[in-house]
């Protein structure tokens, strides 16, 4: 954020303020080709009908690269690639040797870990702070943790010989490009299955760096295949009838047309979808660590995470306090170049992601709540949206209801745990919450009582490979990470 | 093996052999009594003079082993899982040095000798893996009837001493060792008496793997000689005695009791995928009871 204005109270206690210096990390670690072809059977291919898109930065909007554009034609050939896989080096390979190759691929990802989270910012105009400390170092731990069940799935509680599905078609979001290629494919791979993996329109850049990865720790041909491509392409993977396992990660109204569309074939199905969390905070809460913990909540990656503490509610007797804790706060938050390390809030992924956030806070306007975002120049090209808050919302507006999958919070109040339970829950979502209290038996209770896949105590937004991640209701269903994580690539 | 000489009759290279010590809170110290003995290769020739650990060196051992045991064991699981990767790969690095080592000690074949050191690699990666994940198949939420939260947590059991296996030198090493290891416990390890010479080159691979200083130490000697001192020793909270001689067991058994140590006494076809024996055999289950309500 450039030219940081504070409120007087936070310029009367911290005296004059000092302007950042920028910090740009070096773009020049990342090489691109101008054009990237599918990557198919271990080779990189052009699309079948020659077909590309291109890929640009969200905040600049400069091209970065020319995209294959898969056809029904190369999903066939993808799919014929992992089955071959599947039935031929993959398949036949050892538990040990699988962990093996995952293994070396988690090392290459640590070896060239700089690098992908400048390409992972440059692509989906994230933050290199949290492309750098969450995305990379969470990358190479989950290859990691299903490296190491790889050769030990007799013992993962699934019966004494769990047998793989087949062929994955997975499809994943922009918003973690990387970290979701990993969730994705480290557990199929440690299972025996082989991949055809379908990374989002707007950030396909790191899964082919993935690929490039796979080829150099000699993976199998075809055990990974990468389809660059729209919803099109997708959709054409997923109803695919050589395809045995669908993964899917994204909104929720795309999550019921794949249900649709696999209904009634063989298919085993994942469904990782939208959010709407609660994050509650009681009056006993830890104030300090509580107001860092509603910006990591909502702020975290712009506000592009399907679990992102998007509902605030706050206990009534500390509303006040809370909101003006957290308005000094985001005065405080930088917003601006993905590139630069000093940077807290980056670019909007796309300009039809930046419509669908403000269509959605010009209707919070609209509908009577009120609106505050901190000062703050937004660069003049780029896709960029200001941090918000939304105060006085009553549970019946659309922006207490619908996922925003931006920078906006929308804060609620409430008296009772009860009442915070009942409003909470008051969604057909169930991805994840968070409860902010000193009280250990009250964190328990409301864990018992949220309807979420995940429950947050006096933290928020913490992942982990060992940790199952996964929705209630319409945030979808199945789990990934940890040991139930096997579950999904696993005939059991 | 004789030596090459130039055309001037001078030697090529003439080898520059190692002086083989013992392993003790990350230093390669010669055994504090000053005394050495003959490490015979299957053939019957000599192959080094390997430390003649005494009990002194036994009781530092320990010493270097409880001092490591709070890094150690509050080192997260993910760290301590990519550490015993970090030794496979040392391992792997090293084959060929191993597969002669190990050759020599027990009269194996090249292939054979190649095939137990794989086998000893896999076996380490296959520990790794388990860092992580023990607690998940360990652990539990027990769903007690009131209105508590209730978990169970593998932790591990403190310091431990192992006596290897003396047949198998190196992947017997290795399968004692690792899983006592990985779940946080710091060691003691007596290697073969009569082969010891790849327990200290897998020194010589923890010390470049950034394995802890203390966290695993290895001494050579008499197995009857030390078992005895670690069997009794009160900071010793468990001992495996795979390596002691069978007819020794009962007797280290009732030293053991001095302090209620954990004792694993069994034979296990080493050669075999392990089960998850050796992984539960030196953890406590702790567990954690909280309120549940408003």
């Amino acid at each position: 954020m450039t030219g940081i204005e504070t409120t007087e109270s936070t310029r009367a206690a911290a005296g004059p303020v000092f302007d950042y210096a920028p910090a740009p990390e070096s773009r020049d670690i990342v090489r691109l080709d101008p054009q990237y072809g599918l990557f198919i059977d271990g080779e990189f291919v052009p699309a079948a009908e020659g077909r590309t898109f291109t890929t640009i930065n969200p905040a600049t909007e400069e091209p970065l690269a020319a995209v294959a554009e898969a056809g029904p034609a190369d999903v066939e050939r993808a799919v014929a690639a992992a089955r071959a896989a599947y039935e031929g080096a993959w398949g036949r390979m050892r538990g040990r040797d699988r962990a093996k190759y995952l293994f070396r691929i988690a090392r290459i990802v640590q070896e060239r870990s700089r690098e992908l989270a400048v390409l992972e910012s440059l692509d989906n105009g994230k933050p290199i702070r949290e492309s750098r400390d969450v995305d990379l170092p969470l990358v190479a731990a989950h290859f990691f943790y299903y490296a190491g069940w790889a050769d030990k799935l007799e013992l993962a509680g699934f019966g004494p010989q769990p047998r793989p599905l087949g062929v994955a078609g997975q499809v994943i979001p922009w918003n973690f490009p990387l970290l979701m290629a990993a969730w994705k494919l480290a557990p199929a791979l440690a299972c025996g299955n082989t991949c055809v993996l379908k990374p989002a329109e707007t950030t396909p850049l790191s899964a082919l760096f993935l690929a490039q990865i796979c080829q150099e720790a000699g993976l199998p041909p075809g055990t990974v295949n990468v389809l660059t491509g729209a919803g099109g392409t997708g959709a054409a993977l997923v109803s695919h009838p050589g395809v045995d396992k669908v993964a899917f990660t994204g909104s929720t109204e795309v999550g019921k047309e794949i249900r649709k569309a696999v209904a009634g074939t063989h298919k085993r199905l994942t469904l990782e979808l939208g959010g709407k969390a609660a994050n509650v905070i009681f009056e006993d809460a830890p104030v300090d660590q509580a107001i860092e913990g509603i910006v990591n909540g909502i702020f975290f990656n712009q506000g592009h995470v399907c679990c992102a503490g998007s509902r605030l509610l706050v206990q009534e007797s500390v509303a006040d306090l809370v909101i003006d804790r957290l308005r000094e706060r985001l005065t405080t938050l930088r917003l601006g170049d993905p590139l630069d390390k000093n940077t807290d809030i980056g670019a909007i992924n796309s300009a039809e992601q930046l419509d669908k956030i403000r269509l959605l806070a010009d209707v919070g306007s609209e509908e009577g709540a009120q609106r505050w975002s901190p000062p703050c120049e937004l660069p003049s090209r780029g896709f960029w949206f200001a941090p918000t808050i939304f105060t006085g919302v009553s549970q019946s507006h659309r922006i207490a209801r619908e996922e925003i999958f931006g920078p906006v919070l929308s804060v609620l109040t409430f008296r009772t745990p009860e009442e915070a339970v009942a409003k909470a829950n008051n969604t057909p979502y169930g991805l994840s919450a968070g409860v902010w209290t000193e009280k250990g038996s009250r964190i328990l209770w409301m864990a018992q009582k949220l309807e979420a896949g995940v429950v947050w105590a006096n933290t928020y937004n913490r992942f982990d490979p060992t940790s199952p991640f996964g929705g209630y209701q319409e945030s979808g269903f199945g789990r990934e990470g940890g040991r139930q994580g096997l579950e999904a690539y696993l005939d059991v | 093996m004789p030596e090459r000489t130039d055309h001037l009759g001078h030697l090529e290279h003439l080898d520059v052999r190692k002086t083989y010590k013992l392993f003790v809170g990350g230093a390669f110290p010669r055994s504090e009594s000053g005394r050495s003995y003959a490490v015979r290769a299957a053939d019957g020739s000599l192959l080094a003079n390997a430390a003649l650990a005494s009990r002194k060196d036994a009781r530092d051992a320990v010493v270097a082993a409880r001092g490591a045991l709070a890094g150690w064991a509050g080192t997260t699981a993910y760290n301590r899982g990519q550490v015993l990767y970090r030794v496979a790969e040392m391992l792997e690095g090293r084959r060929a040095q191993f597969a002669e080592e190990v050759a020599a000690a027990e009269g194996l074949r090249a292939g054979a000798a190649r095939r137990t050191v794989d086998a000893s690699v896999d076996r380490l990666v296959w520990y790794a893996g388990w860092s992580d994940k023990v607690a998940q198949v360990l652990g539990a939420s027990n769903p007690v009837a009131g209105p508590y939260f209730n978990f169970s947590v593998p932790e591990p059991t403190g310091v431990v001493a192992v006596l290897a296996p003396q047949s198998s030198s190196l992947l017997g090493l290795v399968s004692v060792v690792a899983p006592v290891v990985v779940t946080g416990n710091t060691v003691v390890v007596v290697a073969s008496e009569e082969r010891p010479l790849p327990a200290v080159d897998l020194a010589e691979v923890l010390a470049t793997a950034d394995v802890p200083p203390g966290a695993l130490n290895v001494l050579t000697g008499r197995t009857s000689e030390l078992a005895p001192v670690l069997a009794g020793h009160m900071d010793v909270d468990g001992i495996d005695l795979t390596g002691a001689d069978p007819s020794s067991r009962a007797e280290l058994e009732r030293l053991a009791a001095a302090n209620v140590k954990r004792v694993v006494a069994t034979d296990e076809d080493l050669a075999r995928t392990p089960s998850l024996r050796r992984l539960r055999a030196f953890v406590e289950i702790k567990t954690v009871w909280h309120p549940v309500g408003i």
